[in-house]
């Protein structure tokens, strides 16, 4: 390893790293929340942190009054900790040798500067309420389409980094249609979009994009990981069940734009709510199947106690993460070493769910339920009924054919209101069933064995306060409440911030599921707190909050860059361009087929099979047959497949989709060469080629290189260049000549899938255009957002 | 600190290719793996580039370089294996002493009659080191010297699901990275063309337990860290076979086509994400092209074979294990078989001979082989279930048992032709020496030149270690 080069790579590194940091680092105050406690909770927090069990010399660094102990504002002499921190002699020394942990040059320089600027303290900012900060002032007003483009602006102006342009309308139209609906745009709309320039088009494509019912699909896609949906129990066999009626009361929820607050009220305690019709009962009810997705045993010789225990655990490590942003889990054995939490307030956290009944071994109870669409459709059927019931009260005696045409329709709704009610008729699905609550007590160490332990009743944590309980005990429903008060710090944070990783890459806090003191300082604070005030304020308006992030011109940016820009900000924090990413496993699928046409619009309804591999499924003790679904149902959106948590669609999996066994905020977008076996060999891609192949000779024009236009512009919304398309041609060309002599490899090719074969085409031609498909299906630039 | 990494991440790209990556230390290294680039190519060029691991430098030598975790899945009795307990026949058919079990979890055999149940089958003392094996094994008797037995070991999950997802990521919560996706993830894979965490599962002689995937997932690791099974016989690698009616020159013109436009592409747009793009194609390609090498046993001899007692690819637990050491001929970092046939609730006096006729040749024939060949001194065997048996008879069979049970580990720094701690005279509980999962976790990253308490990711705020905050070094083990 030649040294030069070490050297070189290091000073380049530090380099690059203080063209970001320094200048702010020299000119601005250091600020607790930003610079100073972020040091202390990573070095310090362990010994003198919110865990009382560990706590050295009774020093607290996370609350003020510990601060103020050891740091003397302006004064680095007579501040105990910075001289402990600077001390050379080991048993002065903090952090302890031993400890492993250290304080980098950089940290300390922080810490004194901190120190001499006056040591001020503040509470962590994620557990402050946000108030709605002042839109920054910027010098230009020319790239400001609403607010976020200032706060962005601002900061932009600051790094004196100048934002790159808008992209062009090929590229936004597809970057809209894939964040909002997860589908590519189809080529018309592409070229009306160019077509029109009306100063509301752009508008108008998001507004059509915000109503289209695939919106639901899409965001449910991102929920479904948060709850952890899955179509499977969990432990061990791993057997079936029946959950999917919440899956699409997520997905309606979304479309029809509940309000956030409202729509986890119903997911959290839907099963108590009173008021509204039965028809919003039954819905509710379905929505309180949240509270029921952990995973679950019917394993000979498990412990009821046991699991009921983990339940109970896994209920509360989770629904912290999915709705406050915040990590509970640790405190099941141990007071939380970062944030204030202890292991008291676990355990009343979870005492807010003991009312749900449930067994700890065995199958869970399914409760029979009509699906949301024959909810819908039993309302109508009962509104109608009134209205005809009154009409024929109306008519008079003498109108005899008017009552009998009257009579005859309300006798077929009647027929079909009896089917529609039949209860033997309706599917089941897993609800929440409240009953006398279970007595939780603290469990040392989270052992379910020791009873020790002091009962304890529902409540949040100490330290943000107490719900309102008018009497008695607390339900899920004053935990709904309290979560969706506009005083919940947490709340409305946590959900644009993770709303804002769709449209924009990653968060304003890059760590969506911990906002605690251990979680990343946001690029842009003011920004975060405007929008989730905003959120609020908004009525907690979901497609509002969507709208204005698509609508602001950082949304619209180009995101080709200049290298100088990339070095400058390689993981774009500033936003002076937008980002490209992979996209989402089930959406890399849903592009395939929706780009050969093969799509299924329909939603809805149980969980489905497409290709799998053979015996995949084959490790498990029962159920390890699986039956693959056919027709339509195998050309669904992936939002609809089958999850089994043991085994999860491997190529899925691929793509970083979770097993759903856990609270799951944030996937990584990994790049692998399995990813690149499935988009090559996989049947469903290959089946998909074809399909796309038959679409380009009906309809892509006479010449090769109008249907390698047609099909590229279907791919990625643009024009090729000259040279992909020669590329491509010569491609086509050579497998052309390869299939014209060898027909038996092209019939081959060609019986990859079910999907009934174009006949009318010869095999060698209709392959050879599949091979084409099969290049631009693969291509990066079809799987990435642009 | 929210601006440093990213650009660090810029900058590790560069030094993977020089191979400094070591000098920029975990934290950094993490960030590259964020964005995907473990096998990043630099913008050039589109040949692979192997991924060294955060570890690197190692924090002390290395005595071996990969894992072959032979996983017992079932939980194979201790007491009719590798744990004489003569005083435990003489209580047969007798109560279990209160003083054992009282406010101890117990599974199946909750709220019966305890009763003591003899071993089931004699020992002997084998090799030079006089190592105690049960006669249910006809064939580990000839490696004794090999292998160091561990009768001291101890878990805390009772069911198998848990059980499993404990001794793979050192917790019983879901979700967490599989011991070889963590060895991933530290060390890196030294082979191109096949993943370095590979995972194989056979079953026979007993109760086929389900196995999840979940246990060689990669958890909030990076995905390329993840396990990948192998099928042992058909397409070992799901979707790894071309499409029907694509030969191997069709595919590679696909792949070509594919890149020259991907190429394209990034010249116009600098996404650095193309680049890696274009490297996980070759490294599918390169993949497609070496299964079928690893799969073709032709060049085994007759001898290898028949020491085995497999013709390869069968998918039997033998024709794993040669598969196995075909693999760690290839430089996989990680392999781990599963056999299923181990949770002997009924009939335990045959039905373990019934296993471990399974097992025993092929776990024989896989350290002779590999000391044959001079590898066993570079590769950690480890032999063990999630958990062990009762002594207390379930029927005529054992329930599952997690205070006290047997595993042995083999070759790469590891003494072998010893025991080390024990169970108490009836074999309940551990009592010395005890080695608990995390400690046996640590034992193994630090026979590969980790230490434990080092590798660590950042996930929810936290630092995460396979091995939590627990964890010591069996020193006594080492050689």
């Amino acid at each position: 390893m030649n040294m030069s080069r070490i050297i070189f790579t290091l000073s380049w590194l530090v380099f690059a790293t203080s063209m970001l940091n320094c200048a702010r680092a020299n000119s601005q105050e250091v600020q607790f929340n930003r610079d100073v406690r972020p040091i202390l909770s990573q070095t310090c927090f362990v010994c003198h942190g919110a865990d009382a069990d560990k706590r050295e010399a009774e020093l607290r660094l996370d609350a003020k009054e510990g601060i103020r102990k050891v740091f003397e504002p302006g004064k680095l002499k007579q501040s105990e900790a910075w001289q402990r921190i600077t001390s050379a002699d080991p048993d002065e020394q903090m952090p302890p040798i031993d400890s492993r942990l250290k304080l980098k040059p950089a940290d300390k320089e922080t810490l004194r500067r901190w120190i001499e600027q006056g040591a001020k303290w503040e509470g962590h900012w994620a557990f402050i309420v946000p108030q709605r900060p002042k839109v920054p002032k910027t010098r230009t007003a020319d790239r400001i389409k609403n607010s976020i483009d200032a706060f962005i602006l601002a900061r932009l102006q600051d790094e004196r980094i100048e934002p790159v342009g808008p992209a062009d309308r090929a590229t936004l139209i597809r970057r809209l249609s894939l964040d909002i609906v997860g589908l590519p745009p189809t080529v018309a709309q592409v070229d009306q979009f160019a077509g029109d320039k009306s100063a509301d088009a752009y508008e108008n494509i998001v507004d059509g994009l915000l109503a289209s019912p695939s919106f639901g699909e899409r965001l449910a896609v991102y929920w479904l990981d948060l709850v952890r949906y899955a179509d499977s129990v969990g432990y061990q066999k791993d057997s079936h069940r029946d959950v999917w009626m919440y899956r699409d009361w997520v997905i309606t929820a979304f479309n029809d734009n509940k309000p956030y607050n409202e729509f986890v009220t119903e997911q959290l305690a839907g099963d108590l709510m009173l008021g509204g019709s039965k028809f919003d009962q039954y819905r509710r009810q379905i929505a309180s199947g949240f509270n029921r997705m952990n995973q679950t045993t019917s394993e000979g010789g498990a412990q009821e106690k046991e699991y009921l225990a983990k339940y109970s655990a896994d209920r509360v490590r989770n629904t912290a993460p999915i709705l406050l942003g915040t990590t509970m889990g640790c405190a099941e054995c141990h007071d939380h070493k970062y944030d204030p939490l202890t292991t008291q307030d676990f355990y009343r956290f979870a005492a807010f769910f003991a009312d749900i009944q449930e067994r700890g071994v065995g199958y869970p109870t399914h409760t029979p339920m009509p699906t949301l669409p024959q909810i819908d459709r039993w309302e109508e059927l009962e509104s109608k009924r009134v209205s005809l019931n009154k009409a024929l009260g109306q008519i008079e005696p003498s109108d005899g054919t008017d009552a009998k045409a009257l009579q005859a329709e309300l006798t077929a709704i009647d027929e079909e209101l009896a089917e529609l009610t039949d209860k033997k008729k309706w599917k089941k699905t897993i609800i929440t069933n409240a009953g006398k609550p279970r007595p939780i007590r603290v469990l040392p160490r989270g052992n379910w064995l020791d009873e020790s332990g002091p009962l304890v009743e529902p409540a949040i944590p100490v330290f943000m306060g107490k719900v309102d309980v008018a009497d008695g005990r607390a339900t899920r429903l004053e935990l709904a409440a309290w979560i969706t008060d506009s005083d919940n710090p947490l709340t409305a944070r946590v959900f644009v911030n993770r709303l804002w990783r769709i449209y924009f890459g990653e968060g304003i806090s890059r760590t969506l599921d911990d906002l605690g003191s251990q979680g990343a300082w946001p690029s842009h604070p003011e920004l975060l707190d405007w929008l989730a005030v905003e959120f609020m304020e908004s009525g907690w308006d979901i497609k509002h909050m969507v709208k204005l992030m698509v609508m602001s011109d950082t949304y619209r940016r180009s995101s080709v860059c200049s290298d100088d820009l990339r070095n400058r900000d390689p993981e774009n924090q500033l936003l002076a361009r937008q980002s490209t990413f992979r996209l989402p496993a089930e959406l890399v699928r849903d592009n395939a087929l929706s780009i050969s046409g093969l799509l299924s619009p329909k939603m809805y309804g149980r969980s489905v099979r497409p290709y799998q591999p053979a015996n995949y499924w084959y490790r498990l003790y029962k159920d390890g047959t699986y039956r693959q679904d056919h027709g339509e149902d195998l050309y669904r959106r992936g939002v609809y497949t089958y999850w089994r948590r043991s085994f999860w669609h491997p190529s899925l999996r691929a793509f970083d989709a979770p097993a759903r066994e856990e609270c799951l905020a944030q996937r990584p977008r990994s790049n692998t060469p399995l990813q690149s076996l499935v988009l090559l060999n996989d049947p469903t891609y290959v089946e998909a080629a074809r399909v796309l192949a038959t679409r380009m000779i009906e309809g892509g024009g006479a010449t090769p290189e109008e249907r390698i236009r047609w099909a590229f512009r279907r791919a990625v919304a643009r024009e090729p260049d000259a040279e992909e398309v020669s590329e491509i041609e010569s491609f086509y060309q050579r497998q052309a000549k390869r299939y014209s002599d060898d027909n038996e490899s092209a019939k081959l090719l060609l019986s990859v899938g079910e999907f009934p074969l174009d006949e009318n085409t010869p095999a060698n031609e209709l392959a050879t255009w599949t091979s084409v498909a099969r290049v631009i299906l693969n291509l990066h630039e079809t799987i990435t957002r642009p | 600190m929210n601006l440093f990494e990213p650009v660090q991440r810029a900058a590790c790209r560069r030094t993977f290719l020089t191979g400094s990556a070591g000098l920029l230390g975990g934290a950094a290294l993490s960030s590259c793996f964020n964005s995907g680039n473990i096998f990043a190519g630099d913008e050039k060029k589109t040949h692979a580039t192997r991924w060294s691991g955060t570890v690197n430098p190692l924090h002390f030598a290395a005595k071996a370089k990969r894992v072959i975790f032979l996983c017992m899945a079932g939980g194979p009795s201790h007491l009719e294996t590798f744990d004489n307990k003569p005083k435990l026949a003489e209580l047969a058919g007798k109560p279990m002493p209160d003083s054992y079990t009282i406010g101890q979890p117990i599974a199946q055999l909750q709220g019966q009659k305890l009763t003591c149940m003899a071993p089931n089958h004699p020992f002997d003392r084998h090799g030079n080191s006089g190592l105690e094996i049960s006669r249910v094994f006809q064939h580990i008797p000839q490696i004794a010297d090999e292998i160091c037995v561990i009768r001291s070991m101890k878990t805390e999950a009772i069911n198998h699901d848990p059980a499993h997802t404990f001794i793979n990521t050192g917790t019983s919560i879901s979700g967490r990275p599989a011991m070889g996706s963590w060895l991933l993830y530290g060390l890196g894979s030294e082979c191109e063309d096949l993943p370095g965490f590979i995972v194989m599962t056979s079953t026979g002689g007993g109760q086929n337990q389900p196995i999840a995937s979940r246990q060689w997932h990669s958890g909030f690791l990076p995905g390329q860290c993840q396990g990948v099974q192998f099928k042992s016989s058909g397409d070992p690698v799901l979707y790894v076979r071309n499409p029907k009616g694509v030969s191997t020159e069709d595919q590679r013109d696909v792949i070509d086509t594919l890149q020259t436009l991907n190429r394209r592409r990034e010249s116009a747009v600098h996404d650095p994400e193309i680049a890696t793009r274009i490297t996980q194609y070759e490294l599918a390609f390169k993949m497609q092209m070496s299964v079928p090498q690893l799969m073709d046993f032709s060049n085994e001899t007759k001898e290898t074979l028949e020491m085995y007692g497999t013709t390869g690819g069968d998918g039997s637990f033998a024709g794993n294990c040669l598969l196995a050491r075909r693999l760690a001929e290839r430089g996989v970092r990680f392999i781990q078989l599963y056999h299923r046939g181990w949770d002997h609730h009924g009939d335990i006096k045959k039905g373990i001979i019934k296993t471990a006729e399974f097992v025993d040749r092929g776990t024989t024939a896989l350290i002779k082989d590999l000391k044959r060949l001079g590898m066993l001194d570079e590769t950690l065997i480890v032999w063990g279930g999630e958990f062990g048996r009762t002594p207390m008879a379930q029927g005529d069979g054992r329930d599952h048992h997690i205070k006290g049970f047997s595993i042995f580990m083999a070759g790469g720094g590891i003494k072998g032709g010893i025991t080390h701690g024990a169970t108490d005279e009836l074999g309940y509980n551990a009592t010395e020496d005890i080695v608990d999962v995390h400690d046996l976790h640590a034992t193994m990253l630090h026979v590969l030149g980790i230490d434990h308490k080092r590798l660590t990711y950042r996930y929810r705020g936290r630092d995460f270690r396979l091995t939590d905050v627990h964890g010591n070094v069996v020193k006594e083990v080492l050689a």
